[in-house]
């Protein structure tokens, strides 16, 4: 084993060693961290406006103050010198005090936010109330924890967005990409929807108002987005209400497909979406984490797809219970919304058999169970519901408990919680059924591909070390193969880290996309057609 | 069941093993007394400088070779008794095998240096070499300054290795500029200037004459030939070069010269016994390629080429066009084709060069003075797309053609800036053309009408 100093202490050698500047940026960025905590084990700070712009501006100024020393007198090129030396991106000690941090944030922000002075009827306190000056001046309302939440994420982004940019700022795909998940986060997650709220009640709205809505947040991600009181504000927020709902509709059925087919589903996991923001810039530094054995693919698809299955029971289960059965009061009733499922379904299952068999191999079994179950749901649902009751359970209690386990625990908790010790996008790969829905289609119906440059690789390892969806990126690239992968994100870190030029995202004609015969270039071609003979 | 023993189980055994495995089920034992496992050796540096752990320099997950049925064997072979077709084994027993593959690879040249066996001087190439590295150049405390001796691929990786760690890096080069037995002048010059760059203290036209013992053993610092200069250190890396690993075949009659002699078929002069990847040498040298190739990919087609032979369906090795790639510190270096350095250049090749006017860019392309036809190119920070070329060589488009179509040829990610006009309008003033950049095209680039 190396005698490398593989203390814990922040102050070894290079390149793990902090600078002076470091230093004085970590102290900065703590200092920020310390106000928003003394305020949660409610310090009164007596001016809360300035306090918050201290707090939030040092924990960002010492971000990318640290970033800047990291970076910028360095010549631009790839940057993972001493990764796995250091503590925190390598499960070291400070990997699991940070694992630890996070998870108890995530518990205490989920289940008990008023540890974090949420006052239900009246003023709220701790540091909740240090950001209601800022939720009043955006919304005109108090803050919430999810506004704290929101507002620290937002923080989060754009400090460790600029220090992505300044990390990669020899490649232009990263940086467009992250200025993009910078863009998305500040106006669509955060300021879009503060704003809106201070339509409600306006006779825009018909003196209706809208629920909190992240535009960009599509359904089953945004798994509550067609509950009955979301519907019922929605329908009652006059044209524009209705517009909303409907481009709610619209972003899964129709916008998703087709930019998915263009450009993959990287056009949202990596460039659009919050979650997946936060994991590019803040997890970007435990994007080697992830696990990347076949064992833990198996794992992957199973968790997924039934957590796909799951969502799309459940959702159907919560439009179905608030639905009549009398077509004169509505147009959509309980069983013609069942049948419409049904169909719909069937037609995506009966394609995939039909026309992309041979594509799917073995998972295609797979793929036939969950449908299956889906549709004997959908069947038990017509038979076995009373009032209220779908199935066996209550609708409510399915929903509840899909976001106890999946939207609280699994998006929250693990997903970021756990990012020091599992890697940064772990929700993203096991867990995110928008992500599989993207996914299958990435897969079957996309012109999305990382090309492999002929014969080029030297199955180094660095694509699949630091492939955050625990691709063994370099499985395909020395076979010559093109990797096509449900999974993939399209983040490129893959291509930029090759040290041989080997990898390309790229969108491409559909015919030849998936070709496990590629020839291995530089070899005799008549070996090759041997080779090929299965 | 026949049993095919494998010597080595680098790239080139491996991957003979890997196809044998896929034609056949016969009785295949993979030895070697360096790991395990199989893992890239290329893949060395990145393990010192802490990109990843040496878990992940290994393709294969361990279970994979059981399921495969590859008996793997971590001994060292000493010696090989071909008539009996036994392998003596150092402190165990022998092996016997009924088809022998030598896939031995290489080792670091030392060339009778004063000194060149003392402690923390070594060559950069097995696992064993990186251990004794952390040992020897851990940090820069324990090692006040390195010295590398011998500028080539493996000299320079080695250098930035101990870069990373901030250790001070003096670099012996007995060229007169970085590689340029290799490379063409303008793209050595960029390069030696990248070296600089990166605060390697960089002495080209110098060679080693001793090194000197510190009274225990080790290394204490280096005399320079040219001015008798000595330079401390704690550290020597000796990249000048490799050669063939066979030194345990000297008692037997398998043909040997610089490495094992071997026919188109990888044959050896011995029935049964092949030899593949660094330690082959073509009796014939194949095209423009030397006898002995040391590179990843040739040991790759090796072990795919014999493994058809050994399986009953005899295959010449006839690896198709040159191609190669490394990275110079922060430079993607790729080559398609013949490109040549000033020394050893056929008379017969033209040069064009360009090169960005303050990024570290350049391109080189070579083609025939007359025919005008294309026959290759070096890129320095932009990659190209291995197929697009390999079809213009097969298909030897003339020089125009290809630098009117480099943007079909490119393959730097998406948004990445282009350089095509610019690169055209140097060939224009250089050689009084009117060439006009075409514009990527898909359907050339896929092929498909
Ligand atoms: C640091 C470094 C970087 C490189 N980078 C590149 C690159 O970027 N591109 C490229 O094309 N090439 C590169 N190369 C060269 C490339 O790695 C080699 O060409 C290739 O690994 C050779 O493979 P091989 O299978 O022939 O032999 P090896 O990989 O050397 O495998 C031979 C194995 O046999 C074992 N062995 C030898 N003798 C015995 C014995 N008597 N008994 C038992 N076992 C024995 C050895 O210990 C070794 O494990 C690099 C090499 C090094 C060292
Ligand atoms: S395969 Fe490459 S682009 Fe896709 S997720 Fe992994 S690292 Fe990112
Ligand atoms: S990083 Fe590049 S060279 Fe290394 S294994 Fe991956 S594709 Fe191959």
């Amino acid at each position: 084993m190396s005698n490398y100093d593989r203390s814990m202490a922040l102050t070894g050698q290079p390149p793990v060693s902090l600078s002076t500047n470091q230093k004085l940026a970590t102290l900065v960025g703590m200092f920020g961290l310390a106000v928003l905590l003394l305020a949660a084990f409610n310090i009164n700070f007596p001016n809360k406006t300035l306090w918050l712009t201290i707090a939030l501006s040092s924990i960002f100024s010492g971000t990318i103050w640290f970033a800047w020393d990291a970076y910028l007198d360095k010549a631009p090129g790839i940057k993972n010198d001493g990764v796995w030396f250091k503590s925190i991106s390598s499960r070291g000690l400070w990997g699991w005090v940070a694992g630890i941090a996070l998870t108890g944030f995530y518990i205490v922000l989920y289940f008990f936010p008023e540890y974090l002075g949420l006052v239900k009827d009246g003023d709220n306190k701790g540091v909740i109330a240090l950001f209601d000056p800022l939720s009043k001046a955006l919304s005109g309302n108090p803050a919430s924890q999810w506004f704290v939440y929101g507002t620290l994420y937002t923080v989060a982004i754009l400090a460790f967005g600029i220090k992505f940019l300044w990390k990669y700022r020899h490649n232009k795909y990263e940086r467009i990409r992250t200025m993009s998940v910078m863009f998305f986060q500040t106006a669509f997650a955060f300021i879009i929807p503060e704003l809106m709220a201070r339509l409600n009640g306006s006779s825009v709205l018909n003196g209706g108002s809208l629920p909190y809505y992240d535009l960009k947040n599509i359904w089953p991600l945004n798994y509550y987005n067609f509950e009955g009181y979301r519907i019922k504000s929605f329908v009652s927020s006059g044209d524009i209400g209705l517009a909303l709902l409907l481009f709610g509709i619209a972003s899964i059925f129709i916008i998703t497909p087709i930019l998915t087919y263009r450009f993959g589903k990287r056009w949202y996991c990596s460039w659009v979406c919050g979650c997946g923001g936060l994991a590019e810039t803040v997890g970007d530094p435990f994007r080697q984490l992830s696990d990347k054995s076949q064992f833990a693919w198996k794992v992957e698809r199973w968790v997924v797809h039934s957590v796909v299955v799951f969502v799309t029971l459940m959702t159907t289960a919560v439009i179905y219970s608030y639905l009549g059965n009398d077509t004169s009061k509505y147009w959509l009733t309980k069983p013609s919304f069942l049948i419409g499922v049904a169909t719909l379904l069937t037609a995506v299952f009966v394609w995939a058999m039909v026309f992309k068999r041979n594509q799917l191999q073995k998972d295609a079994k797979y793929g036939a169970v969950g449908y299956f179950v889906i549709i004997m749901s959908l069947v038990a649902f017509h038979f076995l519901s009373g009032e209220g009751q779908v199935f066996l359970f209550k609708s409510e209690t399915l929903r509840k408990t899909y976001s106890f386990l999946i939207g609280s625990i699994f998006s929250g908790v693990i997903g970021t919680g756990f990012y020091p010790i599992f890697g940064n996008r772990v929700w993203c790969r096991f867990g995110c059924p928008m992500a599989a829905i993207l996914g299958f289609q990435q897969r079957l119906f996309s012109k999305f591909r990382i090309t492999t440059n002929g014969g080029q690789c030297i199955s180094c390892g660095n694509c699949s070390t630091y492939c955050e969806m625990g691709i063994d990126v370099r499985a395909y690239a020395q076979k010559g193969e093109n990797i096509v992968r449900s999974s993939c994100v399209g983040c490129g870190i893959c291509s930029a880290v090759c040290p041989r030029g080997v990898l390309k995202l790229e969108n491409g004609p559909l015919e030849g996309r998936i070709d496990s015969n590629q020839v291995l270039l530089g070899n005799d071609v008549d070996l090759m057609k041997l080779v090929n003979q299965k | 069941m026949e049993h095919v023993v494998i010597i080595g189980n680098g790239i080139a055994g491996v991957s003979a093993a890997r196809h044998i495995r896929k034609l056949s089920d016969k009785r295949i034992t993979l030895i070697s007394a360096e790991t395990d496992y199989f893992f890239s050796r290329t893949a060395l540096m990145y393990v010192y400088m802490g990109h990843m752990k040496f878990e992940h320099t290994q393709p294969y997950e361990n279970w994979f070779w059981k399921k495969n049925n590859i008996n793997l064997l971590n001994a060292f072979v000493t010696n090989v008794d071909v008539e009996n077709k036994i392998l003596k084994i150092a402190n165990s027993t022998d092996v016997s095998y009924d088809k022998l593959i030598i896939a031995t690879g290489s080792k670091p040249n030392k060339f009778g240096w004063p000194g060149q066996d003392l402690k923390g001087v070594q060559g950069l190439y097995s696992k064993q070499d990186l251990d004794n590295l952390e040992e020897y150049a851990p940090n820069k405390e324990v090692c006040k300054r390195a010295v590398i001796v011998g500028g080539g691929l493996i000299g320079i990786e080695l250098a930035e290795m101990l870069r990373s760690r901030d250790i001070p890096v003096t670099f012996l080069v007995r060229e007169s500029s970085f590689w340029n037995g290799v490379l063409p002048d303008g793209e050595s010059t960029m390069i030696n200037e990248h070296i600089l760059e990166h605060h390697i203290d960089l002495r080209l036209s110098t060679n080693l004459k001793a090194i000197i013992d510190d009274g225990n053993g080790k290394v204490k610092s280096i005399l320079i030939e040219e001015t008798g200069e000595e330079l401390p250190c704690d550290f020597v890396g000796l990249t000048a070069g490799v050669t063939p690993n066979i030194n345990f075949l000297e008692d037997s009659t398998i043909e040997t010269g610089k490495g094992v002699k071997v026919n188109r078929l990888l044959e050896t002069s011995c029935n049964d016994i092949y030899a593949i990847g660094d330690c082959a040498e073509q009796r014939q040298p194949i095209g423009n390629r030397r006898p002995v190739e040391a590179v990843w990919y040739t040991g790759r087609m090796m072990g795919e080429t014999v493994a058809q032979t050994i399986c009953g369906n005899p295959t010449e090795y006839k690896p198709g066009h040159w191609f190669n790639s490394a990275k110079f510190l922060d430079i993607e270096y790729q080559t398609y084709g013949w490109v040549f350095g000033k020394k050893g250049r056929p008379e017969y090749e033209a040069q064009f060069h360009w090169r960005h006017p303050n990024e570290k860019v350049c391109i080189t392309l070579s083609f025939h003075k007359e025919s005008r036809q294309f026959l290759g190119i070096n890129t320095f920070g932009i990659r190209m797309r291995h197929e697009i070329f390999d079809r213009w060589l097969t298909q030897s488009k003339d020089v125009d053609y290809v630098l009117s179509h480099l943007a079909d040829a490119n393959f730097d990610p998406e948004f990445y800036k282009k350089y095509e006009t610019s690169i055209v309008a140097k060939y224009n003033s250089d050689f009084q053309k009117n060439l006009k950049s075409r514009k990527k095209s898909i359907k050339r680039i896929f092929q498909f009408n």
